[in-house]
């Protein structure tokens, strides 16, 4: 019975937080790692792109709830999703048009690139601030609970609970369907296949037809979706705010540098490598101690290594580490 | 059909091709020959697209091409092999070879979701093709490999085996040849004739070797320090003064090659 209550624990404190956050980061490091990959820079504008696509979302989701539009159980920003990713397509086709475009034309280096980025960022930043304000803004609407944690007592008797929130379990299915569509994409279709070529061989691609400009608006629209997803995602699951987009900028990166940067794959594995690091070093782990260790040897304290507040160091600290060992990444990453 | 008009590219103050004006029949098989660093692989970049010439005009079958971008000029039909091979490495070979065709139905989005049936026929017929192209370089058991994983000889084989997937109009061969043995060598010579004649493919063909320069070319043009020396069979070229001074030499192991060839 102990145990089982130490495994419930563990699920609902550590497990499920961590795959919902790790969906997450997976999400935020493929469009890192795309960038990367096919227009070789590291983009820093992309927690604050996720930001921005998250807010139009938001917008929307507002009016559609003004409007008494809802999806019942579900929260109405699903349905509200698709006219965010428009809007975030149409920031960054339009960034691409103003900004990269004049970069790229001019072949400048990556590291320029990362610096005009930068800019990018903080420009987002701005409007996104502007639009919707600093503070925290909440849109979750829909059930709360799939199991509500007295649910879950009641139906198995165990003093522990274990609480499934909706949000958990759509971030989940939402991410798994958005990477099996990105997969089935640079692997089956062609454009795929020909941004896997420019993002190999960049002169070779250009010298067998393939369209350079094509493959980048491919990208950015690819990329677009899938940092509004990754936002709206993480505001449902935690809450929206400005800030909270920026800050994680290190985890997504550390997730795609983890992986290997430029290598899809590695993106998803080095997301869960981090969320999971974090959430383990950051829980107390007396609750799940008490339940499995013997009364003498279990710990007076919370057990916990980290305070959450250190949280953004553990991203930091497993970056450093793999960067000693493995510098291409856990996958084979590429180098610009 | 191509037609180069007082192309100049520097690079700083180095001019790496210094008012080359040259003109490429169609239909012909052109050798391109000269000493390291000519500037024949840069002319072979400016023609290509690959590098904007600082100035100059080329030409193809009238139309003004200088600086063109390399996939437009794909879609024109002029093709070029890279001297240093490239390959898609994580690609395998046959994947490699099915990349070149660009600008099918695959290519719009809307196809993607409703031609699927149209594009796996497609894809169907492309596999077949680059096997064929595979079977004809003897190297059918490469096809899964990774292209990034053959030999350097191996690579260049599928350079030249890109241009076969298409129907290209002109193609750039820069040193197919080196690094690829005799056989092979007789193998590509062998090739390049018959989509010559087959297929109405006109070559530039920039080589160091004479017997496949010999064997193959008509005419032979001849480049040193960025500028064309003499243009003619290779005859003729082989008895002009100013190529044996800049490339063919007088040292004894060239004259020897020289008469060998001869
Ligand atoms: N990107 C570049 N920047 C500066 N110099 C260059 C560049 N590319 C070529 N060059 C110079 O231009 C000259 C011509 O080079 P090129 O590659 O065209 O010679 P080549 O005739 O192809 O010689 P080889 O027979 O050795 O292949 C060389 O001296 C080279 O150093
Ligand atoms: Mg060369």
């Amino acid at each position: 019975m102990d145990f089982l209550n130490a495994i419930v624990a563990l699920s609902n404190f550590v497990l499920v937080p961590a795959i919902a956050y790790g969906s997450q980061l997976a999400l935020g490091a493929l469009g890192v790692t795309l960038i990367y990959g096919i227009l070789r820079f590291s983009n820093f504008a992309h927690g604050d792109t996720m930001a921005f696509g998250a807010m139009i979302t938001i917008l929307v989701t507002w009016w559609m709830q003004s409007a008494g539009i809802n999806l019942g159980p579900l929260p109405t920003a699903l349905l509200a999703l698709p006219f965010g990713i428009l809007g975030c397509v149409a920031m960054l086709l339009l960034t691409d048009r103003l900004i990269y475009r004049f970069y790229r034309e001019q072949k400048a280096k990556p590291v320029i690139l990362v610096i005009v980025s930068m800019g990018v960022m903080f420009i987002m930043n701005g409007i996104v601030r502007f639009i919707i304000g600093p503070n925290d803004q909440r849109f979750a609407d829909g059930e709360r609970f799939l199991i509500s944690a007295r649910e879950f007592k009641a139906m198995t008797g165990l003093s522990e609970g274990l609480a499934i929130r909706t949000s958990s379990v759509i971030t989940v299915v939402v991410a798994v369907i958005a990477v099996a569509l990105l997969f089935w994409f640079l692997n089956r279709t062609r454009t795929g296949k020909s941004m896997r070529a420019y993002s190999d061989n960049e002169d070779l691609a250009l010298l067998s037809g393939i369209n350079p400009e094509r493959v980048v608006m491919v990208t950015w629209l690819i990329v677009a979706a899938l940092a509004t997803v990754a936002g709206v995602l993480y505001g449902l699951d935690k809450s929206f705010k400005p800030f909270t987009y920026f800050q994680l900028l290190l985890p997504i990166f550390a997730s795609a540098i983890v992986g290997g940067l430029g290598n899809p794959l590695g993106a998803i594995t080095g997301g869960f490598v981090i969320a999971f690091s974090e959430v383990t070093i950051t829980y107390a782990w007396k609750k799940v101690a008490n339940y499995v260790l013997p009364e003498s040897i279990a710990p007076d304290g919370l057990a916990q290594l980290l305070s959450t507040d250190y949280k953004f160091a553990v991203s930091f600290v497993i970056l450093l580490i793999v960067l000693l060992f493995k510098p291409t990444g856990l996958f084979k990453g590429k180098a610009v | 059909m191509i037609v180069v008009e007082d192309i100049h590219k520097h690079f700083g103050g180095f001019h790496a091709v210094d008012g080359a004006t040259m003109s490429i029949k169609e239909g012909s098989i052109t050798g391109l020959i000269g000493p390291n660093g000519a500037g024949k692989t840069t002319l072979f970049n400016v023609i290509a697209g690959v590098l904007k010439p600082t100035s100059g005009r080329v030409t193809m079958l009238g139309e003004d091409i200088t600086g063109l971008p390399p996939h437009e000029l794909f879609h024109k039909g002029l093709l070029r092999t890279f001297q240093i091979a490239h390959e898609f490495s994580s690609m395998s070979c046959r994947e490699n070879l099915m990349m070149v065709p660009g600008g099918q139905s695959g290519e719009t989005l809307w196809n993607t979701w409703f031609g699927r049936k149209r594009i796996a026929n497609e894809e169907r017929a492309l596999r077949a093709k680059a096997d064929e192209v595979l079977e004809f370089l003897t190297i059918s058991h490469l096809a899964d490999h990774k292209a990034g994983q053959v030999s350097g000889g191996q690579k260049k084989l599928l350079e030249l085996g890109r241009t076969m997937m298409v129907d290209a109009r002109i193609v750039f061969l820069d040193e197919v040849g080196a690094g690829v043995n005799r056989t092979l060598l007789n193998t590509i010579a062998d090739a390049i004739l018959r989509l010559n004649t087959e297929r109405g493919y006109t070559f530039v063909v920039i080589e160091h070797d004479m017997d496949f320069i010999g064997k193959i070319c008509d005419p032979v043009i001849c480049m040193a320090e960025g500028k064309v020396l003499a243009q003619g069979t290779l005859a003729e070229i082989k008895a002009n003064e100013q190529v044996i001074e800049a490339y063919l030499g007088t040292g004894l192991k060239n004259k020897d090659q020289l008469e060998a060839g001869a």
